[in-house]
């Protein structure tokens, strides 16, 4: 048999320092108070590994951290351990997202665990899209627990080194977690407080839905500053470009939670060039979002138009101050 | 049945969250006699009361909150809109995926369970119950009487508990 070439040590892994839950690199670049950059990875409807390397390196150098999505959009694809456990071996730094809707809680937390192994240093906990958005709609849908009950358990498996059933680990996964929010979603006098909660449960950072409308997040992290949330968590706001009009469009019609208002449809509208108008709304909402405070960085989601994050990260100048490195290097 | 719009049990489950604030001082009201009849509940036995108190329990708030029986109830932290009805079955507050209207986005007819209990929360004195983190479901429960477990647990000295 052919002996393959496995990395044992992903360069991800790092000495864990004081404070930091993780041995990962996205939680340094948190905590040390620089802009965090954050995209996503369209995981293949493939079984070769080579196509998530090909993804993946579009990002080389661009961000700090890579999300795996699970299932998103209630589509089969690729499993986001898989793509985190092939990311891994590569020295990338991904977030593996879990999703309640395809798994009980004895999956998941043998997930944890695995995916920790792996080396995985960041979990984002969702609930998940309903199994009626995707390309199986006849499909069970699991959600014995839901994002809120996943924090507390990943947080007991981490902090209290045992599983939901009170049964001990013999060694507890060190790993950053996080949660989804949607500031631009009913009841919007709520989602702050909504945000609390999820704190309380053991998220450290929040990635949020789209964000189009600068005045809706404006309100939303006057509150979150109100309630010294902003020193409890840190958040990073999606993004993400826009191919024309008409996707605007569609999405708005068809993708709930994403809410985009007029001004954007008619602003690409008038454009000679849709795409390009597109990604510079996007650089303009991150250059925008920069300047609010409270806000820790940006997670940009530029699904089918993954080869313009590079683009978009240069323009918003969001790197400036920080020193490119070729991704193999520790520190 | 499905909830939609216009079906009867969709109507009185609204009818109820529009009155959080009565029946929350029913239930409180309510609670507090099941909790001081312990004594009785013991001498005929939990375990034989179990059926009926279900039963009673499946009918009332199968009608009032279109109860799924899951046996914790969380009415009270939840504006008293059940939040089984949600297709999600979320306990902690709505997902990302509310419509614009305040709709479900699994049931676009269906007004959100958590948009109904975030507003009947509001009116209730013990409303900011909501904000507290709700434990993962115990499915052993299901189709349990969930006034005799509160009766039992409110009893319970840390010992028995």
């Amino acid at each position: 048999m052919e002996k393959r070439n496995v990395h044992l040590s992903p360069a991800e892994l790092l000495p864990i320092l004081p404070g930091h839950s993780s041995p990962g690199r996205f939680e340094r670049v948190l905590r040390a108070g620089k802009f965090a950059v954050t995209t996503e990875l369209a995981p293949p409807d493939s079984a070769d590994p080579a196509e998530v390397y090909e993804r993946a390196s579009i990002f080389d150098g661009y961000v700090d951290a890579i999300n795996a999505t699970d299932g998103s959009g209630a589509h089969c694809h690729m499993s986001s351990i898989a793509v985190c456990g092939l990311l891994t071996r590569a020295g990338y730094s991904p977030i593996m997202q879990i999703s309640c809707r395809d798994r009980n809680r004895i999956a998941i937390q043998g997930e944890i665990l695995g995916a920790s192994a792996m080396g995985v240093s960041n979990i984002l906990c969702l609930t998940g899209d309903g199994v009626q958005a995707g390309d199986h709609p006849q499909a069970k849908p699991v959600f014995d627990l839901d994002c809120m009950s996943l924090l507390e358990i990943g947080t007991r498996m981490r902090d209290q080194g045992s599983f939901e059933s009170g049964r001990k680990l013999d060694h507890s996964p060190p790993v950053f977690l996080g949660a989804a929010a949607n500031p631009f979603a009913p009841p919007l006098d709520w989602r702050p407080l909504r945000l609390a909660k999820k704190i309380a449960a053991g998220a450290q950072f929040v990635q949020t839905q789209y964000c189009y409308d600068i005045e809706l997040l404006q309100n939303y992290m006057r509150r979150v500053r109100e309630l010294g949330l902003h020193k409890q968590v840190y958040i990073l706001v999606g993004v993400g470009p826009l191919a024309s009009a008409k996707t605007a469009i569609w999405i708005r019609k068809n993708v709930p939670g994403v809410h985009i208002p007029d001004s954007v449809i008619n602003r690409l509208s008038g454009a000679q060039n849709q795409k390009a108008e597109g990604i510079s709304i996007c650089i303009e909402m991150i250059q925008q979002i920069r300047e609010i405070e409270g806000i820790s960085g940006c997670h940009i989601m530029a699904y089918k138009q993954e080869h313009a994050v590079p683009e978009i990260v240069d323009k918003s100048g969001i790197l400036r101050d920080r020193h490119k490195r070729p991704r193999n290097n520790n520190d | 049945m499905k909830a939609t719009g216009t079906s009867r049990v969709y109507r009185i489950r609204h009818w109820s969250v529009k009155r959080s604030a009565l029946l929350e001082s029913f239930y409180n009201g309510f609670e507090k006699l099941i909790v001081t009849m312990h004594p009785v509940w013991k001498l005929i036995g939990y375990q034989r009361l179990e059926k009926p108190f279900a039963a009673t329990e499946k009918l009332v708030k199968g009608v009032m909150f279109d109860c799924k029986m899951c046996g914790q109830c969380a009415l009270s932290a939840t504006g008293m809109s059940c939040p089984m009805n949600c297709p999600k079955n979320l306990r902690n507050g709505p997902c990302g995926g509310v419509r614009g209207n305040g709709n479900c986005e699994v049931e676009p007819d269906m007004k959100c369970v958590w948009v109904a209990a975030w507003e009947g929360s509001q009116r209730m004195s013990g409303g900011d119950e909501i904000n507290l983190v709700q434990h993962p479901v115990d499915f052993r429960l299901k189709n349990k009487s969930s006034w005799l477990r509160v009766a039992k647990l409110k009893n319970a000295t840390p010992e028995t508990r």
